[in-house]
């Protein structure tokens, strides 16, 4: 193991303060990491949890039965839902006709995802959402089936970097 | 003083004023792309290509903010504290000889603003003034942080003044003279003050460090415990003066650590003044690569060491730097005495 004693000639500092310059002198040249924020952007890896969306199926109708089980399994008591009874003849009975997410409160803890049976609410790899009023960062069911349009098609972030143009509501 | 005279001084005057004011200018992006270079990341890109108009922006930027000027502040002093830093960092690079000589139409020109026969002392009294004016704004702005970080900057200065005068006794005895002509012309002669006093240019580096408040000694300014230091009161242009005199601080003590130890304007292995006129260039040229290699290694060396602690700092000026400073006057005596 390495240990941080210090060695015979550290203690006339000046050597280990030249070590010290070497140091960063040699990064100093190094390659940067650095991505260049808004013309570049960094591609979370599979699993990261950002924003939220919920999914619909093939035929457009949203996949959520309003069961309030994420709503329930929130810790930061965030989710807000309204259930009703569906519009459609076929298919689920229930449905929200209010679903309200306070993303400031949102600890993207992702318990939200778990609890789903029907698997309707996502956390997607979007990061780049802020906003100037406490309001703007209340999204609504359509804004959340807004982020499933976007996101459905593969990573937000690496297509951007292919240079596709992509909306990504709630940002501004 | 005739009139070449006055009118050779004059432009020397604006020539060297607009080159620490430029230098300054630089400095404010290469301090910030440095820090992003030994940090893996590009620094300052955003303004104009490559970010080269960055100093541009904050200037604008410190002119347009508001004002400020606290109500229970001491007004004539704080307002005067600014001024009392700026001027004596300006005045100091007066003595500073830049390059060699130059012939014009039979008169000789020197490439130094003032040639007084006392440069170095004139340097130390003006360093020592500039502190002046850290202290009174400390005091004047009725606010503890910039109390405690004026009275840092005085006990500070009083610690590696000391140290900075011996390291410079042992350079004055062996070229034998106070102006900065003899030492460079000196050290010509002979070999760079470096290779003959080591441990001299070494005491001088830490002390010049301390002198201009620069990490690893910014103690009058640490952010972490002072808020801003001396200077948390101060805003907008009456900052600014500070922000520029810290760094024509340091332009001047790089100029000096350069004429005092590194030669001067002194090319090592090349006669200047058998290139004639086209010497004086490249003396004036590599006088400036030596002043940027210590300003380069100022913005290194802050962003590779930590602040030292106060008593650290202490210890370090009176214990190890002045016995340091008298060993070596020490052995500069004795090495003159056995050849003598
Ligand atoms: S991610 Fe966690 S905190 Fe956010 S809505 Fe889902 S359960 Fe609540
Ligand atoms: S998102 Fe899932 S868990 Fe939440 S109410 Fe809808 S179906 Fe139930």
């Amino acid at each position: 193991m390495r240990t941080y004693e210090p060695r015979f000639w550290d203690r006339f500092y000046l050597l280990a303060l030249a070590q010290g310059l070497f140091i960063t002198l040699v990064r100093f040249f190094k390659r940067k990491d650095t991505i260049q924020y808004p013309e570049k952007k960094h591609v979370p890896p599979a699993g990261y949890r950002g924003l939220h969306r919920l999914n619909k199926f093939d035929d457009g109708r949203i996949k959520c039965v309003a069961c309030e089980m994420c709503q329930t399994a929130c810790p930061a008591h965030c989710i807000d839902i309204e259930p009703s009874a569906a519009p459609w003849e076929d298919g689920e009975e229930r449905y929200p006709v209010k679903f309200e997410i306070d993303l400031l409160r949102c600890i993207f803890c992702g318990f939200c995802e778990i609890a789903c049976p029907k698997d309707a609410i996502e956390l997607t790899e979007i990061y780049d959402f802020s906003a100037y009023t406490r309001d703007n960062l209340r999204i609504d069911m359509e804004g959340l089936l807004k982020v499933f349009d976007v996101t459905k098609n593969g990573n937000v972030y690496a297509r951007q970097n292919r240079g596709e143009r992509i909306e990504v509501p709630i940002a501004r | 003083m005739d009139t070449f005279d006055v009118i050779a001084s004059l432009i020397k005057v604006v020539v060297v004023f607009g080159a620490i004011i430029l230098t300054v200018a630089i400095m404010t992006l290469a301090e910030r792309r440095v820090a992003g270079f030994i940090q893996y990341r590009l620094g300052p890109n955003r303004v104009g290509p490559w970010g080269l108009l960055q100093p541009v922006a904050d200037g604008l930027k410190f002119f347009l903010k508001e004002d400020i000027i606290p109500d229970n502040v001491n007004k004539p002093i704080y307002l005067l504290a600014p001024v009392i830093t700026i001027v004596p960092a300006l005045m100091t690079f007066a003595v500073i000889p830049f390059g060699a000589s130059l012939e014009i139409a039979g008169h000789t020109v020197k490439l130094q603003v003032a040639d007084i026969n006392i440069g170095l002392l004139y340097i130390l009294a003006l360093t020592s003034v500039g502190v002046y004016g850290l202290v009174l704004a400390g005091w004047s702005s009725g606010s503890k942080y910039p109390l405690l970080g004026g009275l840092r900057s005085s006990a500070q200065l009083i610690s590696y003044e000391l140290a900075m005068g011996l390291a410079i006794v042992g350079v004055i005895m062996v070229s034998g003279g106070l102006t900065f002509n003899e030492i460079v012309a000196h050290q010509q002669a002979t070999s760079w003050n470096f290779w003959k006093q080591p441990l001299a240019a070494l005491v001088f580096l830490v002390a010049i460090f301390a002198e201009t408040n620069r990490l690893p000694f910014d103690l009058t300014e640490a952010e972490q415990e002072l808020v801003g230091g001396y200077h948390t009161e101060y805003s907008s242009f009456k900052y600014i003066m500070f922000f520029l005199s810290e760094y024509a601080n340091m332009i001047t003590a790089s100029a000096f650590m350069v004429c005092l130890f590194f030669g001067g304007w002194d090319i090592p292995f090349v006669d200047e003044a058998a290139l004639g006129n086209w010497g004086v260039v490249f003396s004036v040229l590599a006088f400036a690569f030596k002043v940027g290699f210590f300003l380069f290694l100022y913005i290194w060396i802050r962003w590779t060491f930590p602040r030292f602690r106060y008593d650290q700092l202490m210890r370090l000026g009176w214990k190890v730097m002045l016995p340091l400073g008298l060993v070596n006057i020490f052995a500069v005596g004795l090495w003159m005495a056995l050849r003598a």
